[in-house]
């Protein structure tokens, strides 16, 4: 099955295959823990049962959703070792650090107040249980900070020296921490992460608004997700814009791969809306392309000369093919995403949010659009970062285990296995949860226990306040 | 042997505490997934994944501070033991996945035999975990093969009749911590049951303690030094003696019943294995070949993040202890928080 590859090549399949899984949860995560948040601010502030019930419903689907992001993700903290040990040695004296906080900060925190979040709102009350759910939101927030802080390093490093066993070490932390590029990851990050969230529960309102137009639940979120849809859709453009900008300066040659720009063009770069980069020829083939509009966007003047990847040695060229086409599909969803808002705001002004069917397929369809984006942009960004893992410092194939094939082809294979069962099923139970409207009365987290399904009745919310 | 104060120390007893913690926190998790399939009444099974919903992922949590902490002060060690460790590392981590979702999956099953297939996930995935923590303890224990700063033995290497020991070794400690928290946390048939269960688990516990430190300074001369040469004896003698006393408590709390304390003891018990293992250890992270200094990482890394762990690990334990408080009590069938 695996004829050919190297260690290293299965060992970089292994980590884009149990990333890309990973990455999804937390995306969903980040942005429901904040929903969550403030569905029970909402209900603390105007006693409206349907937050109430919005809040335990959509803290079900939390539950389940975290649980998978928490078992994949100790997977990847393990694999900077048992895979990327030479990485791990080499810049584990500044990455160690950024995720040992992300751990102390973050991780802690989410998981020792969502005992509390998911089981405790009538063991101590609404006030402190309100303050376990902004805990657990704050902590993912933490938690997104400090990995895409180590992330960002990554690729544009800064704030490092290099000692005499060959480690990078720091040399000033501030530096190192808030690199040229982390402050737009982490903007570009949390608002993916929340439109994300945004669009699945958009996607959930409108599925129980097509079978049913006067439930209020559904009403509620639908309205509430459209709203987030349609102001952060278009800050996230210009966000994305700014992080194309900040690595035009600081990755050029990410942007050669992700224009598709193998040559130089001194008198203004066309942009290539789509085509078929051939990596071997250097070329993009069929392509359609707009003259001098790729100069207009990012050097802001269609005559800008654009270096291409002529000027680049061959053996520091990202794979285009897959740069290229990953950065299109996450701009493509932002569209929609944009173009979902404007139609959302635009039925909303005429009164019919909640009959106008076309609207409601459209943000059905949208659903799984967050998801795409941000394992297209991913995908775009980190293969965009190659040969590299440390950009222009370490090279991928000096960063591996001194592993033989057969041992990390097989534990590939036995995660492929797992993760495809396991989160299928995850997934389907997720979806099972998503096709119940929210009911009055609605109750939290799993119950199968006949006594507990009366969960938050008036009467105990009288007694614990 | 003399223990020096300085930085590196320091972050060895920082390290080694986190996965203490880890040990006996998850310990008892895992304890409860190796014991399901002795309690095959769904009640029973409901209220044991109750006792410790609300705190598992937290108690999991300290295995990634454990990693992710060896790497950020010791990244040498980590490079060369996560790739020695490999087979047992990614087990585990496969068996944590199985245990982590079954959590949430049992309860959103419909019908009994899909709730099967995660009540099996939750045994199998905790009966491999454990096996495999325990395997790559004495993978590490036994020597690693290291040539310059890398891994340099074979993918094998760590499978061994006395890794298999100390696997099978710790499948009975974490048994052992999960009857107890059972003790501590249920009560009617169920705790009887488990108080059954505490007696088999607590004389096997202590055949396995026996057994892996007779083994122990067999596998190199110098763990024999360090615990029969003087002075070193004055030091390593009261670990045994403290061991026979802490059982001595344990078999009169069991024969008594006194439910709050055998779980306490049993902790007691692992922290005494857990400092004999250190002694035979230190100053050695990677037994033999590489000494806590030699994989520190630079001082301005261990000391930027001494001052996260001076105000944090405080914190945390703050935190942590107060949703145990919140959950404190037995839980009783029907009443339960999940």
């Amino acid at each position: 099955m695996f004829e050919g590859l190297d260690a290293v090549a299965l060992a970089r399949m292994q980590f884009a295959f149990t990333m890309s899984f990973h990455i999804v949860f937390p995306a969903f995560s980040i942005g429901l823990a904040s929903y969550l948040a403030v569905l029970e601010a909402r209900w603390l502030i105007t006693g409206r049962e349907v937050f109430l019930n919005l809040f335990h419903y959509w803290l079900k689907i939390f539950a389940v959703a975290f649980g998978m992001g928490v078992v994949s993700g100790i997977v990847m903290s393990y694999q900077f070792g048992t895979n990327w040990s030479a990485f791990a040695d080499k810049a584990g004296p500044v990455i160690g650090p950024l995720m040992a906080y992300e751990v102390l900060t973050a991780f802690f925190l989410e998981a020792g107040f969502l005992g509390v979040m998911l089981f405790g709102l009538e063991r101590v009350g609404r006030r402190l249980h309100f303050m376990a759910t902004l805990m657990v939101a704050i902590g993912t927030l933490i938690s997104a900070f400090w990995i895409l802080s180590a992330n960002s390093w990554m690729q544009t490093p800064t704030g490092y020296a290099v000692n005499a066993d060959g480690q990078f070490v720091a040399a000033d932390w501030l530096k190192l921490i808030f690199n040229p590029s982390f402050p737009y990851r982490l903007v570009h990050m949390v608002l993916a992460a929340y439109l994300t969230t945004a669009l699945v529960v958009g996607s959930v309102g409108a599925f129980h608004l097509l079978r049913e137009q006067h439930l209020a639940g559904p009403r509620v979120m639908f309205s509430m997700a459209m709203w987030m849809a349609t102001l952060v859709a278009p800050i996230q453009i210009l966000a994305g814009d700014q992080h194309g900008l900040n690595t035009l300066e600081h990755q050029p040659v990410k942007i050669m791969g992700m224009e598709g720009h193998y040559q130089s063009h001194p008198n203004g770069a066309p942009l290539i809306l789509f085509g078929l980069p051939d990596q071997s020829e250097g070329k993009v083939r069929y392509a359609l392309e707009i003259p001098r509009m790729g100069s207009l966007i990012l050097k802001h003047s269609p005559d800008a000369p654009m270096a291409g990847l002529d000027t680049v040695p061959r053996e520091n060229w990202p794979p285009v093919p897959i740069t290229f086409w990953s950065f299109r599909i996450m701009v493509g969803m932002g569209f929609l995403m944009f173009g979902l808002g404007l139609f959302s705001l635009w039925c909303r002004w005429r009164g019919t949010l909640f009959q106008s069917r076309l609207l409601h397929v459209f943000a059905l369809l949208m659903g799984p659009a967050g998801f795409i984006a941000v394992l297209a942009g991913w995908i775009t960004t980190e293969t965009g970062r190659q040969p590299f893992t440390v950009y222009g410092l370490l090279r991928t194939t000096e960063s591996a285990s001194p592993l033989a094939a057969p041992a990390v082809g097989s534990s590939l294979i036995a995660f492929v296995i797992v993760y495809f069962t396991v989160f299928a099923a995850g997934v389907f139970y997720l979806l099972r949860l998503m096709a119940q409207p929210p009911h009055p009365g609605e109750v939290g987290p799993p119950s199968d226990v006949p006594a507990r399904a009366a969960g938050i009745t008036p009467a105990i919310e009288g007694a614990t306040r | 042997m003399s223990i020096p104060i300085d930085i590196v120390t320091l972050w060895a007893f920082i390290i080694a505490f986190a996965v203490f913690v880890y040990v006996v926190m998850d310990g008892f998790d895992l304890g409860l997934g190796i014991l399901f399939p002795l309690f095959p009444a769904k009640a029973d099974r409901d209220v044991i994944m109750n006792s410790v919903a609300p705190v598992w992922d937290g108690n999991e949590t300290w295995l990634v501070l454990g990693g992710g902490g060896m790497m950020a002060a010791f990244p040498l060690a980590y490079a060369v033991l996560m790739p020695a460790l490999y087979t047992p590392i990614i087990a585990m981590l496969i068996g944590l996945i199985f245990r982590g979702v079954a959590f949430e999956f049992r309860w959103r099953v419909q019908g009994e035999r899909n709730r099967n297939h995660w009540d099996l996930a939750f045994a199998g995935g905790a009966w491999v975990a454990a096996l495999a923590q325990g395997i790559a303890l004495g993978a590490i224990l036994q020597g690693i093969h290291v040539e310059g700063r890398q891994y340099a033995g074979g993918w094998w290497d760590w499978l061994t009749p006395f890794s298999i020991l100390t696997g099978i070794s710790l499948v009975i400690g974490y048994a052992l911590l999960g009857a107890t928290w059972l003790v501590l946390k249920t009560e009617g048939g169920l705790r009887d049951k488990a108080y059954h269960f505490c007696w088999y688990l607590l004389f096997a516990m202590l055949l396995a303690i026996g057994a892996v430190s007779i083994a122990t300074p067999f596998l190199h001369i110098q763990y024999a030094q360090r615990w029969f040469t003087w002075p070193n004896v004055a030091l390593t003698a009261p670990v045994p003696i403290a061991v026979a006393a802490v059982t001595v408590a344990l078999l009169r709390a069991l024969a008594k019943r006194q439910d709050s304390q055998p779980f306490y003891l049993a902790l007691a018990l692992f922290a005494l294995s857990y400092a004999g293992l250190g002694i035979s250890m230190y100053p050695y992270i990677v037994p033999q070949s590489i000494t806590i200094w030699q994989a520190a990482s630079p001082e301005n890394s261990q000391i930027f993040m001494l001052f996260g762990v001076a105000v944090l690990i405080p914190l945390i334990l703050g935190y942590t202890g107060w949703a145990y408080w919140v959950f404190r009590g037995k839980v009783r069938a029907g009443s339960g928080y999940h």
